[in-house]
């Protein structure tokens, strides 16, 4: 198995958790080639096996940071472990990075990682997504079609930007999975 | 380190935590003085909520109760309307919601067993810096866990939060061929499980021994999950109707969450150890002889044992899963329609931390009326404090991050529901 896998992570019971759901339910009708688009509770497991045999993987998810809300993060993975702030808040569940983490101890992280974080502005149960949420959704799904592109797009031309560099924002919160 | 001065060990706001979480732990002249655990407690919102909703809405919402035993709330929260309504579920559909459970344990249990107390054992900060040196037992446990959440998800409609379980059964009963395939896949589990008993008997244990009253369902020919009589090894011996004549849920001042006692003695210990102790006759052969073979005898009282004996659960899960769907033949109907009338209806399963009330309260439409539910967690808080009230005079010559690391090992035996939180203790010594 090769190709790319974008995979949206979420509760989609959440308000603004559902972010990374969205944007995958905006991608699976794009037609983008030689990718399979997913969506995850972000079970360590389940992750950990839909990175395997991929050559890129997409991830979009909530966090909870304390930007403003909409913010957009994007991280490469191979540029260094993702923050601390981006661990699990679940009591039971590992969460994104540890995937991540896990996957690279094993020797499963495909050659390319991208993290899509998304701040949100409420996680209750119920409702749907905020106003700026709903924006950001928009904005990372036209990112990823850019990116999913037969020539290669950004991930294969450009030089990897370090997680902490300027662009990727100072990650200061939690990654926040309710 | 002086162990005789006054320490106060204080554990601030708990770092990825759902809720409120916190340790504090004051000693003097070595001897401790004070012992006090919060553990946020989710049901409490639950319950209020629930009123006035429809009694078919009941699976589905307390779910969401928890992430990882969604199965156990909506075994016993089905049990507890059917017992209400005056319903028995049987055969294949009974047989069904075993095979479900059993998924449920294989994938809590491991994740606990490999991801969350192994690091504890073999000095790592966290399973991501334990699977840097040991490859092998976090894969074999990832594979594990997948066999368990592929289970809940053909029974269940998906892994986390099932949408498929209903009063009277299920929405949808598979088909033989959909289950066989599985049957494949936990049969290698079954084998898996073992190689991951073997593994986790190679640690070394601290020789803590302690004589629990252990709480448990008890069925007069299963290895407990949803059904049997509720039974203790000093004397308890009770219909699960009965539990609040012989339990109760009271305040403590230094936490939002509520103890729950035996009225008549106190402090008592639920879960894998509580089950074993008192239903290790009812394992299979192949348990049996894994346990032995692990240095396990038919009756543990060392708390830190308990990763063993999940352990020797994923065994018996992924052998009764197997046993289950062989001889599995599909019900005529996906479940058993029910008639609303009021009435107050019990349910007690076994969840992977030990065993789950429900009560809900229904009037003549079927609407809750009231409800209470009363988790493992809850039950145990009283038991995890008296623990390390007898653990940590014996540390207190650690230094201490070690001290620290070891509370939190023995907050871990009772898988609690913040045991995933590492680094969720952080000392703070105030000297006289």
């Amino acid at each position: 198995m090769t190709g790319t896998v974008v995979v949206g992570i979420g509760n989609p019971a959440r308000g603004d958790d559902a972010a990374g759901r969205e944007v995958a339910r905006r991608l699976r009708g794009s037609d983008l080639p030689d990718t399979q688009v997913v969506e995850s509770d972000g079970d360590v497991a389940a992750l950990i096996q839909t990175f395997e045999g991929r050559t890129r993987c997409i991830v979009v998810d909530a966090s909870h940071c304390g930007l403003r809300p909409g913010t957009v993060q994007r991280l490469e993975a191979h540029a260094g472990a993702l923050p601390a702030s981006f661990a699990a808040a679940s009591t039971h569940a590992l969460g994104l990075a540890d995937a991540i983490e896990l996957a690279r101890a094993l020797g499963q992280l495909p050659a390319a990682v991208v993290v899509y974080a998304i701040e949100g502005r409420s996680y209750a149960p119920g409702g749907g997504l905020s106003g700026p949420v709903r924006h950001a959704v928009a904005v990372v799904a036209r990112r990823i079609r850019r990116e999913v592109h037969p020539s290669g797009g950004p991930l294969a031309t450009r030089r990897s930007r370090p997680a902490h560099s300027p662009r990727s924002s100072t990650l200061s919160g939690r990654m926040r999975r309710p | 380190m002086n162990a005789k001065r006054s320490r106060t060990i204080r554990v601030q706001s708990l770092a990825r935590l759902e809720g409120e979480g916190g340790l504090l732990v004051r000693t003097r002249g070595g001897a401790v003085t004070q012992v006090q655990l919060k553990i946020y407690e989710p049901p409490r919102f639950f319950e209020a909520f629930l009123r006035g909703r429809h009694f078919s809405e009941v699976p589905d919402i307390t779910a969401r109760i928890c992430g990882i035993c969604p199965v156990a709330y909506q075994m016993s929260s089905v049990h507890a309307v059917e017992q209400a309504l005056g319903l028995e579920v049987d055969g294949p559909l009974r047989a069904l919601r075993r095979l479900i459970y059993c998924g449920e344990w294989i994938e809590s249990h491991v994740l606990h067993v490999a991801m969350l107390h192994a690091p504890d054992f073999l000095g790592y900060e966290s399973a991501v810096h334990m699977s840097k040196d040991h490859p092998e037992l976090v894969q074999l446990a990832l594979k594990l866990k997948k066999a368990g959440n592929e289970l809940v998800a053909v029974l269940g409609g998906r892994e986390i939060h099932p949408i498929n379980v209903r009063v009277g059964g299920f929405y949808r009963v598979p088909a033989r061929s959909e289950l066989e395939p599985l049957a494949e896949r936990l049969k290698w589990a079954r084998d898996g499980a073992l190689e991951l008993l073997r593994a986790v008997a190679r640690f070394e244990f601290l020789e803590v021994e302690h004589d629990y009253e252990f709480v448990a369902l008890r069925h007069p020919d299963e290895y407990p999950f949803n059904e049997g009589r509720l039974v203790s090894n000093k004397g308890l011996d009770i219909a699960v109707d009965e539990f609040e004549q012989h339990f109760q849920e009271e305040h403590v001042p230094h936490s939002n969450a509520l103890h729950c006692v035996l009225k008549e003695r106190g402090a008592y210990h639920v879960g894998p150890l509580a089950r074993y102790n008192l239903n290790f006759d009812r394992l299979p052969q192949i348990a049996k002889d894994a346990a032995r073979e692990a240095g396990l005898e038919p009756t543990c009282r060392n708390p830190f044992k308990s990763i063993l004996v999940r352990a020797v659960e994923t065994v018996y899960a992924c052998d009764e899963a197997v046993r289950l769907i062989s001889a599995y033949e599909p019900p005529d109907r996906p479940f058993i329609e029910a008639t609303p009338k009021a009435g107050v209806g019990h349910g007690c399963s076994e969840a992977p931390r030990g065993i789950l009330y429900h009560r809900y309260r229904l009037d003549g439409e079927g609407l809750i009326v009231d409800s209470s539910i009363v988790p493992p967690t809850a039950q145990n808080q009283k038991t995890i404090e008296n623990d390390l009230w007898r653990l940590v005079p014996r540390l207190l010559d650690l230094p201490e991050a070690e001290l620290t690391l070891r509370c939190e090992q023995a907050i871990r035996n009772y898988d609690p529901c913040i045991s995933c939180a590492t680094h969720f203790l952080k000392l703070r010594l105030e000297r006289e």
